[in-house]
């Protein structure tokens, strides 16, 4: 297979440098999901299932579109539907697709122990590599959209690759290939925002949205899936989407400040201990010293 | 534990009896196990302890029942000690003093008893922590069955689990000073569970004279 996209920028819990970082500047990749054009119809459902392999699930019925709560370890890629009522009493009928949004400050990658569990590619790409992944869902802790997911017969997490091993030949990811309406589509970062610009024109001034907006949030330093929101000031009701996604504060202070005060503390402790013996060494150096000092007495 | 029967011949004292010495080695095992694997996800420099333990799937699923092992016995030293651990105004005075036995002018001290006012904290320190890594480390156990509206216990537990270990690692280090280093007698008594009469008259006085005041004729 081709490595032309697939040298690694970030590992997770890795100690040292990166190899090949910065040696080679690509494209950053892009996903750009326009949820006024979608039409929930899941092909892009189908086809993550169908090229990644991924078992026919059982599905939840109530009395909905929605055939799951939310995504599976085996099930990446899922339309979140909402019934949203507007201000002027009028009904909308919101389609999203969610899936890993591919933040260029990943949570996971930051909460995650293993080493090499999680890369990021140049491209941008955030990929699980489950043959080092040891189980213990930090990433799922670190995720703020919920999406890293863990099997509970291997305890090995999963969740969109956005089609790694197609990227990497030159195609599109699968989802994109399979949308009949054209709302999804797939290139360079910069391309895909300046296409959603230009939806986000169109929608402010002929469609009647003027609060219409891209999502890229730049709490995780943008993402490689972003969206073309009717409402861009109010995510919450595409299904939760959050309004600032961030890493979780107490996973920075986990990674950051506290593992620094931990490391001093360890080692400042050691020292400490080490030259407190060797300037008033042990209490009493042999066990008949012991009465021979005053406070002892011959027992 | 205070009667006669602990003075034994050659001038010995018990200190620590079996329970009390099997309960204090089934708290290190483990406590040991937890720590290197603890280290290992701690930081990415110290992962290969997990490689050396048989791999780090392995050190995360076993760390947990590792600290299920670890709490059953702090629960049962809780069981054994938790009265005689009680804050005394002696242990008031023996922190005042707290500066002549951390330079080893024990003379200096406010008369112990059978645990002096470090030790007391050294156990009360390490029961809070452990109960806090119990607790949070349950969270980390199954952090996939925390649901999306409860996360915040995943946020806490993150930050509480590691700052807790910490905590007791500071501990843990004090306690191997005391133990192996600084209190020659103190790692033989919990092997064999006595101590030397001397060693009791000067680090424990009071424990001491509560023993030999009881028996009729302390046996030298």
């Amino acid at each position: 297979m081709s490595q032309a996209t697939l040298r690694v920028q970030k590992i997770s819990g890795h100690a040292g440098s990166v190899p090949g970082e910065d040696t080679q500047r690509e494209y950053t990749v892009c996903k750009l999901i326009d949820t006024t054009t979608c039409i929930g119809c899941k092909a892009c459902e189908v086809a993550c299932m169908e090229w990644n392999d991924l078992p026919f699930g059982e599905t939840v019925f109530d009395n909905s579109y929605q055939t799951m709560p939310e995504t599976r370890w085996n099930y990446w890629n899922l339309i979140l539907f909402n019934e949203h009522e507007r201000e002027d009493g009028s009904l909308m009928w919101l389609m999203r697709k969610n899936q890993c949004m591919h933040c260029a400050e990943p949570g996971c990658l930051a909460a995650c122990p293993a080493d090499g569990a999680i890369v990021q590619y140049t491209n941008g790409i955030v990929d699980f590599q489950q043959a080092n992944c040891i189980g213990c869902g930090y990433c799922i802790t670190g995720c703020p959209f919920d999406i890293p997911k863990m099997n509970p017969q291997t305890h090995r997490v999963f969740k969109c690759t956005l089609c790694t091993d197609r990227v990497s030949e030159g195609l599109e990811p699968a989802c994109i290939k399979s949308c009949p309406t054209g709302c999804l589509h797939f290139g360079s970062k910069e391309d895909m925002l300046d296409l959603a610009g230009k939806r986000v024109k169109q929608l402010r001034d002929h469609s009647n949205f003027p609060n219409a907006g891209v999502y890229d949030p730049p709490g995780v330093g943008g993402t490689g899936v972003v969206y073309v929101l009717h409402d861009a000031s109010n995510p919450e009701i595409y299904g939760g989407l959050p309004k600032n996604p961030r890493v979780p504060l107490s996973v920075k202070l986990w990674k950051g400040p506290l593992k620094w005060l931990g490391n001093v503390a360890m080692i400042g402790g050691m020292i400490g201990l080490f030259v407190h013996y060797l300037r008033y060494g042990p209490k009493a150096r042999e066990e008949e010293d012991l009465t021979s000092k005053p406070g002892g007495g011959k027992s | 534990m205070s009667s006669s029967e602990q003075i034994i011949p050659h001038g010995h004292i018990l200190r620590y009896n079996l329970r009390e010495r099997l309960t204090h080695w089934v708290a290190a095992a483990a406590y040991i196990y937890l720590l290197s694997t603890g280290l290992a996800f701690w930081s990415p420099w110290l992962f290969w302890i997990a490689a050396a333990l048989g791999g780090a799937q392995v050190s995360r699923m076993l760390h947990p029942w590792a600290g299920l092992i670890f709490f059953a016995s702090v629960w049962n030293m809780y069981a054994m000690w938790a009265q005689q651990m009680k804050h005394t105004e002696d242990d008031r005075k023996w922190w005042k003093a707290v500066r002549y036995y951390s330079t080893n002018q024990d003379e200096k001290m406010p008369p112990a008893g059978r645990y002096n006012a470090g030790q007391k904290f050294l156990f009360w320190g390490f029961f809070w922590s452990t109960v806090a890594l119990l607790v949070t480390g349950i969270v980390l156990w199954f952090p996939e069955y925390i649901p999306w509206n409860l996360r915040f216990l995943r946020y806490l537990s993150v930050l509480i689990h590691p700052a807790a270990a910490l905590f007791t690692i500071g501990l843990f280090m004090i306690h191997l000073y005391m133990g192996l280093f600084a209190e020659r007698g103190a790692f033989g008594s919990v092997i064999r569970g006595d101590v030397s009469i001397a060693f009791a008259k000067r680090y424990h006085p009071a424990w001491y004279k509560e023993i030999v005041g009881e028996s009729s004729s302390p046996r030298k």
